[in-house]
């Protein structure tokens, strides 16, 4: 380019009132690495251009050459706001392949974790989307909360963030003693920081001038672009895959699916608030009902055998060894499973060979399709509003990436 | 009960289905998609859950598309499959399904898939000039010399350099 073209291209862009701005790969409202081309006109935005992939580990390539248990810690990093929903999903899948009933108190256990990591990431979504509008308290209000959360998953896990609390068959172990005392406790402070929040921003006139209106989408629209979870129940869809299609024994608990009408920031604000809630309605529930038992199944071609009896009998130490060398013995066959996980629908598609390893393991992550809307939801608004309705989205890159 | 209704009304399309573990699935050749894919739409199959592909190099139909599908009144799901040779291409249903759209972006950028009729074929989670496609069985694990940029070849894809 001659310096006259490049100047004559430069007074173009400088007459025009289009501006190009970048949001990220690392702007702090975009809560991980992900990119937006925006165009301006002022501060209206005409053209939203996602750009994803910072994130990206090929964790299904990978997946092909881990064996079933092995690939358990790549799925705490899918969505890490809430890993033990993941731990969950995948195991729930892979029993699905192997048809077998998971014991009881595993299931409750199961029940209980989701519930505690949906009410982490309701709150990491809820606190960081007023943050990033400008409204500090609540995110702090709120955080210790989360704090607590992750301190019972510290105890229940061994780890904070990437827990890979389930094996197939089961849990890694059980809870414990000291984890109900303190989710007790958790139920009644949680509880009180929720109505806490509600009463900085349900009412909150700033609020609901930053939030009413922005991100509107209809039921159907919501559903064309495969909308799932606290969006698609925000625009007026009850659809939820405890309720709809239960698993673990969702169907014996007691709960509510809260909807709201148009779908906008606000909207999935309240759906998420109530759905904190409910969940912890629910480990209300688990809490009172917890009988002692087995967390693992019975079934040495499945879970590895305790180790003083691998130390002590043949026959364990011989299920030991085929387990770790060999691997499960798998049925050939596809399956796709899914949970309600904090996003939406979390799917684990798996194809066996009747090998160690998957032969495809594909993950459904809940967040792409939403953010595939993300234009739509944007274009002709205000950049302030982008902010707005990216947190309302509740992206999260590890998950969306894969 | 759904895949009854496509045989009634469109004999012939399916080639293939099997039920496993209560997934239901059926086979469909490509030119059919788009007829079938109408009928999902019209009979309550409204949620396009997920598209994806799977590899089988030693077939001579190289893929298998992928797709799940919801009816979020009955609560079925369905699984539709579209075999696909290497360098070919299935319609895309992005006319039908707004989320078809980086679904199949997806699918393209990891397979090589083409999609007819898609508006915006680009790769999603990769560069650009990627070379290969990274979810090929052929495609090493360890993601070979993907940043060598110019003149170098990619040997495990035939020389060809990514994009298209």
């Amino acid at each position: 380019m001659t310096t006259m073209d490049s100047i004559a291209l430069s007074r173009q862009m400088l007459d025009g009132d289009k501006m190009i701005v970048n949001m990220g790969p690392s702007h702090p409202t975009t809560h991980g690495t992900l990119r937006i081309v925006l165009e301006l006109e002022g501060e209206t935005i005409t053209k939203a251009t996602p750009e994803m992939g910072y994130l990206h580990r090929g964790v299904e390539k990978l997946g092909e050459s881990l064996s079933y248990q092995q690939f358990i810690p790549l799925t705490d990093r899918l969505n890490y706001c809430s890993a033990i929903m993941n731990n969950v999903g995948y195991a729930t899948a892979v029993e699905k392949l192997l048809d077998i009933q998971i014991p009881k108190r595993a299931a409750q256990i199961r029940v209980l974790m989701s519930e505690l990591s949906r009410v982490a990431d309701h709150i990491v979504c809820v606190g960081v989307n007023a943050v990033d509008i400008g409204a500090f308290t609540a995110f702090l209000y709120l955080f210790k909360q989360r704090e607590t959360a992750y301190d019972l998953f510290e105890m229940a896990a061994g780890q904070r963030l990437h827990t890979s609390f389930t094996r197939i068959g089961g849990l890694f172990r059980d809870i414990p003693e000291g984890f109900v005392p303190l989710c007790e406790r958790f139920l009644v402070e949680c509880a009180e920081a929720i109505d806490e929040l509600e009463r900085l921003l349900t009412k909150n006139p700033i609020w609901h001038d930053r939030t009413k209106g922005i991100g509107v989408i209809s039921a159907e629209d919501a559903v064309n672009w495969g909308y799932t979870g606290p969006s698609l129940r925000a625009a007026g869809v009850p659809q939820d895959l405890r309720k709809a299609q239960p698993y673990l024994g969702y169907e014996t608990y007691d709960f509510d699916i809260p909807v709201g009408t148009t779908g906008d920031v606000f909207d999935r604000y309240l759906v998420r608030v109530e759905e904190m809630r409910q969940s912890l309605r629910i480990i209300r529930q688990v809490l009172d009902r917890l009988e002692p038992g087995p967390v693992m199944v019975d079934d040495p071609k499945v879970a590895l055998p305790p180790k003083e009896k691998v130390y002590t009998r043949m026959e364990s130490l011989i299920h030991h060894f085929k387990l770790i060398m060999h691997g499960m013995e798998m049925p050939v066959g596809e399956v796709y499973s899914a949970t309600e996980a904090a996003n939406g629908e979390l799917g684990f598609y798996i194809v066996s060979d009747g090998g160690k390893n998957p032969y495809r393991i594909r993950v459904r992550p809940p967040c792409l399709p939403i953010f595939s809307s993300f234009e739509s939801q944007v274009k002709g608004g205000l950049i302030a509003d982008a902010v707005a309705v990216l947190g309302a989205m509740n992206i999260i890159a590890g998950e969306l990436d894969r | 009960m759904i895949i009854e209704h496509i045989d009634a009304q469109l004999p012939g399309t399916v080639t293939d289905r099997h039920a496993f573990r209560g997934d239901q699935t059926i086979v469909i050749a490509g030119e059919h998609l788009l007829a079938v894919v109408d009928l999902l739409h019209r009979e309550g199959f409204q949620l396009l859950v997920d598209i994806t592909a799977v590899d089988w190099p030693e077939r001579e139909q190289r893929f298998d598309v992928v797709y799940h599908w919801l009816n979020l009144a009955s609560q079925e799901r369905l699984r539709v499959k579209v075999p696909v040779a290497d360098g070919g291409s299935v319609p895309s249903l992005t006319g039908s399904f707004k989320t078809a759209n980086w679904f199949e972006r997806e699918v393209f950028d990891m397979f090589g898939i083409g999609f007819d009729g898609h508006p915006d074929l680009r790769r999603l989670l990769t560069w650009p000039d990627f070379p290969g496609h990274a979810l090929r069985k052929d495609f090493p694990l360890d993601g070979g010399d993907v940043f060598c940029m110019e003149g170098c070849t990619a040997p495990y894809n035939n020389g060809e350099r990514g994009g298209r």
